[in-house]
């Protein structure tokens, strides 16, 4: 069960921590439409988080809930993966980041509607729904920005260049990822890999982007050994209200 | 309310034209787009829509500021979603204004150099979490009292805008209520903050509904016209005694100790606000006037690359098409 509850924290941190990144947009955003379209890319992830850390919840079997889960553990057992959880820093990074994501979560989550276990079949499927949404959205977004003017190509590329080195992590591999696909609940990530390289190559292709050769990754989210230390700054602003009045109903 | 102190516009038309205008507002026709109207109806519309438009905008940025720290899934995802409402009605807004033939690129230009306005309830802080709950139950029941009768005001694209506007903003209000419920029957800090957010937001949200009616002096153009369509002290008082009970059911304290049931005439009678700090508030003196337009002067200028990028790239595209045909 061990295994189950650190994949099923992998799926809904990752959905956590965007999430909430994406929420920082809210009322900002570059156009109104673009305000609307990242508020529901956010509503979408908290709900899927919520399904998520739900299961996991359940899974350990000691009483706490999806709430506990997001708002009373701390960095070292946050478990997305690092690219997600630095910050948005222009609207160009945030679109980039939520695409080179949302490449990975569509053929992902279709394979995760095979798993054996019904749940994560369920969520995964309800999830690819939004998924399949988010990724036309972020890949339309990155052509028109990496084709639009000089400056718009130059923070595109800068955007890329900067989240390059976050992306391999989304296909890490360890004993609960080997756990996961011997017991049929998961694919190893590493089986998706050629199905986001084409995708991501075309994409940036189009958006006349050059894809940075470095195959160098940072590891350390998903299994919570070493985040960033942005990690930390946003906890202390999202759980702010659970860890100043404890046991508090909201 | 959303919409305070327009001024209605002096029109120079046709006294016939305006007769017969009128004639079709009296008789509860709607005006269209492509009707002809009296410029200063047009004029005072634009103001009246723009100012309800920019509201919608800046009122996000309130309840922004807590997205980041709600206290739990469930709050934050109501939350977005009620912040992206918002931000849909600004764009039925803008859609109803740009009808009357001007663009929303130029209704943001005059509320960035101060030309055009927003509620004045915006320029107040939220300071906890019993504001999300406040802001919601108080504003948002302010603006139901001011917009429910808008959905039969004369021009037909505002008054479809807000049947739907209305729709969900009393499920805001709703969920502003709740919030404020589950504080109630919560800690004794979670009393306090409660208290403390009805305490602040009281005396602004009754300024919403604009100066008392003495004190207004463009209401009965635009009265006549079904722009507006009561008077500021009736939807106050409406206000009052819809909202007085509500605080009793909650345990919490209105801050007025002169509000009283008038058996005579069957309603409240409170305390005016403070007319001086309202007319502070709305020359630009509020606490957070100068900090909200900052940030949506900074949310522009920060997205103008990325607007400049997509129409440039919209424009290729275009030509690309027509090169190929």
């Amino acid at each position: 069960m061990k295994h189950l509850f650190e994949f099923l924290l992998r799926q809904g941190d990752n959905a956590l921590v965007l999430g909430h990144r994406t929420s920082e947009w809210c009322g900002v955003a570059p156009a109104l439409e673009e305000d609307i379209a990242l508020a529901n890319t956010a509503l979408d992830l908290i709900g899927q988080t919520q399904l998520w850390l739900g299961y996991a919840a359940e899974v350990e079997g000691k009483g706490r809930s999806a709430n506990d889960l997001a708002y009373l553990r701390d960095v070292y057992d946050f478990r997305n993966i690092l690219m997600l959880e630095v910050p948005n820093e222009d609207f160009g990074r945030t679109l980039m980041r939520q695409f080179l994501f949302d490449a990975f979560q569509v053929p992902w989550l279709t394979a995760l509607c095979g798993s054996s276990d019904k749940r994560v079949a369920d969520f995964s499927g309800k999830s690819l729904k939004e998924a399949n949404y988010h990724l036309d959205r972020s890949a339309e977004t990155v052509i028109a920005l990496g084709n639009g003017t000089e400056e718009s190509n130059t923070r595109m590329q800068a955007a890329l260049d900067y989240l390059w080195p976050y992306a391999g992590e989304l296909f890490g591999e360890d004993d609960t990822d080997q756990a996961m696909q011997a017991a049929g609940i998961a694919v190893l990530p590493a089986s998706i890999r050629n199905d986001w390289d084409t995708k991501v190559q075309g994409i940036l292709s189009d958006a006349s982007l050059r894809t940075p050769k470095s195959t160098f990754a940072h590891f350390g989210g998903r299994s919570g050994f070493r985040h960033t230390e942005h990690l930390g700054h946003m906890l202390a602003t999202m759980q702010i209200l659970q860890r100043s009045y404890p046991g508090a109903v909201w | 309310m959303y919409a305070q102190m327009v001024k209605s516009e002096a029109t120079k038309d046709d006294p016939e034209q305006l007769a017969a205008f009128q004639a079709r507002i009296d008789a509860g026709e709607k005006i269209e787009p492509k009707d002809w109207m009296p410029e200063g109806y047009r004029k005072t519309l634009i103001r009246q829509v723009g100012q309800h438009a920019h509201s919608e905008i800046v009122g996000q940025l309130p309840e922004g500021n807590w997205i980041t720290r709600a206290p739990t899934l469930e709050r934050k995802a109501n939350l977005l979603a009620k912040v992206q409402d918002e931000a849909g009605h600004g764009l039925y807004l803008y859609c109803a204004a740009e009808t009357l033939g001007v663009s929303r690129d130029e209704m943001t230009q005059m509320l960035l150099d101060g030309r055009m306005k927003y509620s004045s309830i915006f320029n107040y802080p939220t300071l906890t979490w019993a504001d999300m709950g406040a802001v919601g139950w108080l504003v948002d029941g302010a603006a139901i009292m001011n917009q429910v009768p808008l959905q039969r005001t004369s021009y037909g694209p505002y008054a479809r805008a807000m049947v739907r506007v209305c729709k969900e903003e009393s499920f805001h209000q709703r969920q502003g209520f709740h919030i404020m419920m589950a504080m109630v029957k919560g800690t004794a800090e979670q009393k306090r903050m409660a208290q403390d957010a009805l305490n602040r937001f009281w005396y602004p949200a009754l300024m919403m509904f604009g100066p008392s009616d003495k004190d207004s002096v463009h209401s009965s153009q635009s009265m006549a016209w079904k722009i507006k369509m009561n008077t500021n002290d009736e939807l106050r008082q409406k206000f009052v005694d819809e909202t007085v009970p509500q605080a009793e059911y909650l345990g919490l304290t209105i801050p007025d100790e002169d509000l009283t049931w008038n058996e005579e005439n069957g309603q409240y009678d409170f305390t005016e606000p403070d007319w001086n700090e309202f007319f502070d508030v709305i020359s630009g003196n509020g606490p957070c006037n100068v900090d909200r337009l900052s940030a949506r002067q900074k949310a522009w200028d920060d997205g103008a690359w990325v607007r400049d990028a997509m129409n440039a790239h919209a424009e290729k595209k275009a030509a690309r098409k027509l090169a190929a045909e």
